[in-house]
Parts: structure tokens; C-alpha cells; sequence
């Protein structure tokens, strides 16, 4: 399995255990997770997040079952290098979280840099949220992504293509039948906030939208991650589709 | 054996479309899981004819009723809790002293009154002279009023504990939203809550500070509304607890604070 949500690193708005690449490679190991694409969650809040790139470039060389997911500030002067840099150290994907960096998320600068990772065949990935709003810090008053937003990053560019965390069904489901086929074709969900039963949520969904549009994510360590295998395993799924979920249509993004 | 002491189902006159395909999805993914007992209730009509969180009598009357017929249907599945609102104190006392003759175990509270209002002193009696644990929705850390309800916190559930110290009180899905470490400081002293680890909620370091707070006697496995996040929770304690302690979390401490003979 390829857990595309994951962290290392310290979380700024309270204690989190397991933020050591070591940590998270255990917990890979209970959950029987293989590899996994990891953000760097202390530099999502920095002005400047690309900062806490070098770390995942040297991380990824040294552990070949992790690999990077780099920050991009799309304000900040000579963002563009940054994408290059990505691109040149194999990072797997850029991300962009405009509510965590003070930006529109359908500002000029959040736009260019959808535009941008389109044209360097770079996916773009961006969290919902990071935290139940409920439970979050009273400090803690980044917006979370709207589902406008994504509907309008699917049609900045036909080359855009991106991965969408926390995201629940309402939210999925107002993108997918927001956007024509071609677009809808360009967005991936992970699992990590998608209800199972009884509401059967993600049931529901991979009957309407299939299974090519899903990716096995956790969000480890600001969750557990026995939450998307256990949905995964409620569910009557064929062979071919769990393992689609689970490794293939993340492999797919990357050309791989 | 494995309790959910956090379940709920929906009937024919509840706001949930759907509603039988719910109550069988909760069945069938029990059955995956291995839950041996389902310990429900049925909060009135779910909003269709009362608010879900400030139920009316008759809506009371007929869900209490309709979840009494379907642990008599699932004899070896289900349990019931007796819901009420504690606005009408008198329907209150009735419901609970009927639905103790019928069967049921424990008692909900929901969130039609604040949970340190005197005016759930009587109805924690009665629980108390039925052996009923109390099940009481909680908002982790209210900070403010929230519409549909008015919601308690940990640190009032506790007011109503220590009122009440040979009552068992669940404080309902520490997953369930808001700041549950607010939650564990609030419990911690007080012996006769315990915390039932329900909610979509399975944030990384939760279980391990819940056990730090309150030990695993005070542990409870639900699932509410989220079966999926139940059992990843599950899974996680498996790896983290011995099998002894792990069998407590289990159902254990369910068998000890419900009547005695609910899950025979």
C-alpha cells in the first residue's frame, strides 16, 4: 500500500506523538503500509514552507520507502525555482495549502502555481483541512479549502492535475459532479475523511465515481493509520479495485 | 466479546432516508467487526416531527418503544438505553421506570438541558436504583452555544457525577469533536465517569493521553455514527494494550457498569 498522506515533523497547535521518520516508519510497518508520500507539517506554517523541503530531499535519498511532497509559496519571489527543484529531486507531488500560506485560493499566485505543476507534469496536493474544525486551536483560523476552489483549479488548466486530502463526501461529491468528465478525470481523494458505515459514505461513492479516483491516505500521525484500512475493509471490494485504492492509481499519477 | 456501548438506529418515522439500509449497514459491518452486542438508543424521531436534541414526549414514547421491539427481534444483538428529555421530568421518570420493565439498560442523555442542572438530579436517581449507566452526549469543550442543542461539556457532566457517585456515567465520543484534552483533564479525578472512545474522530496521540487520564477500567469501545474509525481505534489498542487490558476495553468494563445479566 502507498499511504499518500502522511507527515513528519511537529504540529504546531498541540502535542503529536510520532513525528520522527523513524516513527512514521513503524507505524508503516503496523498498518502494513509499504510506502508513503510525506509532507513536512512544521514548514506548512512557516512563511516561508519550501524551507522545510531540504529535509524531505534528504530524507527521501536516505529512505527509499519514503517520498517527498514539496512546499510551494506561490507568493514569495522565485517560487518558481522551487517547483523546478521539486521537479529535479523526484519529489512525487508540490502542495499548496493557500488557507495555511494567507492566500486566495483562487488568487493569481495559487493559480500560476496550478498552472505551473501542469506543465512540469508535477501533481498538486492540498488538505481540506488538517484538523476537525471542531476540536482546533482558538488561534487556529486558517479557512479550510472550499470546493469551489478545486472546481476552479480543475479548470485553470488542462494540464492540472490534483490531490485532494480530508475531504468528505459532500465536498467530493460537489466537485465531481461540479466539473465535466474531463476535469473530474484530473482530481484524486484519499480515504482519510470519508465516513464508512453505517453511512456508508465511501460505499457510496465508489459506486458513483469508481475507484480510479481514490488513493489510500491516511494523514498519520495527526491520525491513526488503521482508519483507512479499516474502511477499506468494510467493504466488499474487488481484488482489482483495493488494489487500484490502495497502490496502482497512485503509482499512475507519478508515471509510474 | 466485543459492546458498542455508543450505537443508534433509526426507524419509520425518523428524519433519515434510508433508514433501513442504515440500521442494516450498522449489522452487517458489526457483524465484519465481531460486535456481540449493540447497546443503542433512538433520539425521538431524529428530527422529523421534534428536534433531534430536544425530543418531544410522544416522539420519546414511540422510538424508546420501537428500539424496546428491536432488541426483543436482535435478543442476542441489541440493547436499548431509554432516551428522555429532562424538560418533562415526570414523562421522564415514566419512560425510564417502563423501559427498565421492558428490557432496556441504560439511560441517555442527550442535549436538552445542561448536564449540571438539577433537573437531572431525579432522573440520575432513578438510573441509580436501576443499575442504569448513564450515557451523556458531550460536546469536548464548549466554548459556546451551539445551535440544536445545549450541549454539556466534560467539566459540567463531572458536576453531575459528583452529585451522583455510585451512578456510572459514559461521557459520549471522546472522538466525537471538539478539544478532548479539555475532556481528560475534566474526567480525570472524577472515578464514576468513564469515556467511550466513539467518534469519527481517531486523532494521533488521543488514545494513548486517554488512557494516561483514566486508566483502561474507565475505557469504553463505541463506534456512534462511525463504524470505520470504531474499529481502527480497535485495531490501535490491540497493538497497545495487553490482552487482559485490551478484554476490559473490549466489554469488561461494560459487563461491570451495566444491570447485571444485559449481555447474557
Amino acid at each position: 500500500m502507498i499511504d499518500v498522506n502522511t507527515f513528519i515533523g511537529a504540529y504546531p497547535w498541540r502535542q503529536l506523538p510520532g513525528t520522527e521518520p523513524s516513527d512514521l516508519l513503524a507505524a508503516m510497518d503496523r498498518a502494513g503500509i509499504a510506502e508513503a508520500w510525506v509532507s513536512h507539517l512544521p514548514s506548512l506554517f512557516w512563511k516561508d514552507p519550501s524551507a522545510g523541503n531540504a529535509a524531505l530531499f534528504e530524507l527521501a535519498t536516505r529512505e527509499r520507502r519514503l517520498h517527498g511532497v514539496s512546499a510551494i509559496h506561490p507568493g514569495l519571489p522565485h517560487w518558481e525555482e522551487d517547483m523546478v527543484e521539486a521537479r529535479a529531486r523526484r519529489a512525487v507531488a508540490v502542495r499548496c495549502d493557500p488557507g495555511l500560506l494567507g492566500l486566495s485560493p483562487v488568487g493569481a499566485e495559487t493559480i500560476a502555481l496550478l498552472r505551473r505543476a501542469g506543465e512540469l507534469r508535477l501533481p498538486v496536493l492540498s488538505a481540506v483541512r488538517l484538523e476537525d474544525g471542531r476540536g482546533r486551536h482558538p488561534l487556529d483560523a486558517a479557512p479550510e479549502l472550499p470546493a469551489w476552489a478545486v472546481r476552479a483549479w480543475l479548470r485553470s488548466s488542462p494540464l492540472t492535475r490534483v490531490v485532494i486530502t480530508h475531504a468528505d463526501r459532500g465536498f467530493i461529491e460537489e466537485v465531481h459532479w461540479g466539473s465535466t468528465p474531463e476535469e473530474a478525470a484530473r482530481v484524486w481523494w484519499d480515504l482519510s475523511w470519508i465516513w464508512g458505515p453505517p453511512e456508508d459514505d465511501l460505499r457510496h461513492l465508489l459506486a458513483a465515481i469508481g475507484a480510479g479516483r481514490f488513493l489510500f491516505g491516511s494523514g498519520q500521525p495527526l491520525r491513526i493509520p488503521e482508519v483507512p484500512s479499516a474502511r477499506l475493509d468494510l467493504l466488499d471490494l474487488s481484488a482489482e479495485d483495493r488494489a487500484a485504492i490502495t497502490r496502482r492509481n497512485a503509482l499512475a499519477l507519478i508515471g509510474q | 466479546m466485543l459492546i458498542d456501548v455508543h450505537a443508534h438506529f433509526y426507524h419509520d418515522r425518523s428524519g433519515r432516508a434510508g433508514w433501513e439500509a442504515l440500521n442494516d449497514s450498522r449489522l452487517a459491518a458489526g457483524e465484519r467487526i465481531g460486535i456481540t452486542w449493540h447497546v443503542a438508543s433512538v433520539l425521538g424521531s431524529w428530527g422529523l416531527t421534534s428536534p433531534t436534541y430536544f425530543p418531544s414526549p410522544p416522539d420519546l414514547q414511540y422510538g424508546n418503544g420501537w428500539l424496546e421491539r428491536l432488541a426483543r427481534q436482535h435478543p442476542r444483538r441489541i440493547r436499548g438505553y431509554v432516551t428522555v428529555n429532562p424538560n418533562h421530568t415526570e414523562d421522564a421518570l415514566q419512560r425510564i421506570a417502563r423501559g427498565q420493565q421492558a428490557g432496556m439498560v441504560g439511560l441517555k442523555l442527550a442535549a436538552s438541558r445542561r448536564a449540571d442542572d438539577p433537573l437531572l438530579d431525579p432522573l440520575c436517581e432513578a438510573a441509580g436504583r436501576h443499575h442504569f449507566p448513564v450515557l451523556h452526549h458531550v460536546w469536548q469543550h464548549r466554548r459556546r452555544e451551539w445551535p440544536g442543542q445545549e450541549a454539556s461539556d466534560a467539566v459540567e457532566l463531572c458536576r453531575l457525577a459528583a452529585r451522583h457517585p455510585t451512578v456510572h456515567f459514559i461521557l459520549a465520543h471522546i472522538g466525537g469533536g471538539g478539544d478532548w484534552g479539555h475532556s481528560l483533564r475534566a474526567v480525570r479525578p472524577q472515578a464514576n465517569v468513564l469515556i467511550d472512545l466513539s467518534g469519527s474522530g481517531a486523532d494521533g496521540g488521543m488514545l494513548e493521553q486517554t488512557l494516561r487520564a483514566v486508566g483502561v477500567e474507565r475505557l469504553l469501545w463505541g463506534a456512534d455514527v462511525t463504524l470505520c474509525t470504531g474499529w481502527a481505534k480497535l485495531r490501535y489498542l490491540e497493538r497497545l494494550l495487553t490482552a487482559e487490558d485490551l478484554s476490559l476495553v473490549r466489554a469488561g468494563n461494560a459487563v461491570r457498569i451495566f444491570p447485571e445479566g444485559a449481555f447474557a
